[in-house]
């Protein structure tokens, strides 16, 4: 299947060694007839989609649909049960492929290296592949904390660090690698209204500013619909809808509208008699 | 049949992880300051506790070769006996053993907690092997201080050996003589035994730590499972790899 969709939907391309400042091109992502288990259990069932390079694409859907699993397909972190997942027509799971593209997650907790600062943390990626000499990686990573508006935490350890300055660090990581592919794991969970918008607006940056194609996976109705080019709804590890984020306003689907618009019901006699 | 299959899943997975670790032996120049970090970590700090420790088993070896021995007027082979028998077996042993509750449960702790928080996921994600970035630099900095802790955990336990000898009333053996006995029987080839034994034991003890720490899963309650499971394993394969490298070194 793997080498189904590398000879049919993509071309190999060469090489392209990462270098300091520079955007590379953006790549797309195909991920067909992907299933996953764990034991007994199905997570995913049959999800094919394809991501177009430079797009922001959003995959939604209530916890425990799958989403966080199909990230983590695509980033090439667990082996799908059946199917595969391509990028560029390659296998996200081979280290060349990760060598050749820069693959970055944002994770949901950010997963900085707590025996780390936050200058270490985001050289880790350039020291560890030895591009280009200290001073270079110093600046490649100024100029990412710049972006972020960190400066000011630059030899912080992550433990000193706010929820949404942890989010911003594990940005700022995944800026200094230079990605073509940029995977967040909910961007803005645990996070104020506020904080929530500017991580918003930093993803739409991005993607503007560095072309680097990015899969979100949210629960936020807004960040998705303002952000997105397109949304995927997975419901019980199925794939419900595939929108843009206009078309996604207007389905009638009935698991659609009460998911994009929940209502708090007071009297739901489900929960009446709790207290007894 | 699903247990059988899990410990030689564990088993494999080990063997892996030590065989790719050391695949990446030509890169550790660039690891050396992560290495001497773990060497500080698990050697240095290791060294008090692994002196008062020594002391105690050298001193309670002298005591009880002196109760055995008087009876049969062979006091003067108790140098002897403790020398031997921390060279050969308790040096090593006990300081592999410490080397499990102390170093090894630390780091499977710090090994699993990353895991389950996502920053191995980070590491691979990053392009960096775990196995060259986690568990290369805690192994070469084990095989640099094993031989030296068992080396001055055998001169303490001597020493330890010589202070009874020197002042409990029944045995009354000075230390020249003391340390006289000691060397009549001592080798070069048993006391490179002797650190064999604690190279061995330090590389499998830390092999076992990185592989039940890297294969934790779920939250802060496996990684306490995985500290138990690790020093359990440790104790499990010092005490059973002892008896077989005794037999093939043939003592």
């Amino acid at each position: 299947m793997k080498k189904h969709i590398q000879k049919e939907r993509f071309q190999s391309e060469p090489r392209q060694p990462a270098t300091i400042g520079q955007t590379r091109t953006p790549v797309g992502v195909e991920v067909r007839n992907l299933g996953k288990k764990y034991g007994a259990q199905t997570v995913l069932t049959d999800i094919s989609l394809k991501i177009e390079p430079g797009e922001i694409f959003t995959i939604m859907g209530p916890s425990g649909s799958g989403k966080s699993v199909l990230l983590r397909q695509i980033a090439g972190l667990e082996a799908p049960t059946s199917g595969a997942v391509a990028i560029n027509g390659h296998n996200p799971a081979d280290p060349d492929t990760r060598d050749r593209f820069a693959i970055a997650l944002v994770f949901q907790a950010g997963a900085l290296f707590n025996s780390l600062s936050v200058y270490d943390n985001l050289a880790l990626y350039p020291l560890e592949h030895r591009i280009g000499t200290r001073a270079q990686i110093r600046d490649r990573v100024m100029r990412a904390l710049k972006i972020l508006s960190l400066e000011g935490a630059v030899n912080k350890n992550p433990s000193e660090l706010s929820g949404g300055m942890k989010k911003r660090v594990a940005i700022a990581r995944a800026l200094v690698m230079e990605p073509q592919l940029l995977l967040y794991d909910e961007p803005t969970s645990e996070l104020d209204p506020v904080m929530s918008a500017t991580i918003g607006e930093i993803i739409a940056t991005l993607k503007q500013e560095y072309q680097v194609t990015s899969i979100v996976v949210s629960h936020d109705r807004d960040l998705a619909l303002t952000i997105s080019n397109r949304v995927a709804i997975l419901m019980r590890g199925k794939l419900l809808s595939l929108s843009d984020p206009a078309g996604l306003r207007r389905d009638t689907t009935p698991e659609i509208i009460d998911f994009l618009n929940p209502k708090i019901d007071l009297r739901n006699p489900r929960y009446k008699n709790m207290a007894a | 049949m699903n247990r059988i299959s899990t410990i030689f899943d564990w088993l494999g997975g080990a063997v892996v992880m030590a065989f790719r670790a050391f695949r990446m032996l030509p890169e550790a120049p660039r690891i050396m300051k992560r290495t001497i970090e773990q060497a500080l970590h698990g050697g240095y700090l290791s060294l008090p506790i692994v002196s008062i420790l020594s002391f105690f088993i050298g001193a309670v070896l002298a005591l009880q070769a002196g109760y055995a021995l008087q009876d049969f007027g062979a006091k003067q082979l108790i140098g002897t006996l403790v020398g031997e028998a921390l060279v050969r077996e308790l040096g090593p042993v006990f300081v592999a053993i410490l080397v499990a509750g102390r170093v090894a449960s630390a780091v499977t702790a710090e090994l699993a907690s990353m895991r389950v928080y996502q920053e191995v996921d980070a590491l691979v994600t990053m392009n960096i092997p775990p196995e060259r970035f986690l568990v290369l630099p805690r192994l070469l900095a084990a095989l640099c201080y094993m031989p030296v802790l068992t080396m001055i955990g055998i001169i303490i336990g001597w020493i330890g050996g010589a202070v009874v000898c020197n002042y409990v009333d029944f045995i009354g053996i000075a230390p020249a003589e003391y340390f006289q006995s000691v060397k009549q029987y001592l080798t070069t080839t048993k006391l490179l035994h002797g650190l064999i034994k604690a190279e061995i034991f330090g590389f499998v003890v830390i092999l076992i730590a990185c592989n039940t720490g890297l294969r934790t899963r779920g939250g802060p309650r496996e990684i306490g499972f995985a500290v138990t499971d690790s020093v359990v394993y440790s104790l499990m394969a010092i005490l059973s790899l002892d008896f077989f490298i005794t037999k093939a070194l043939g003592g």
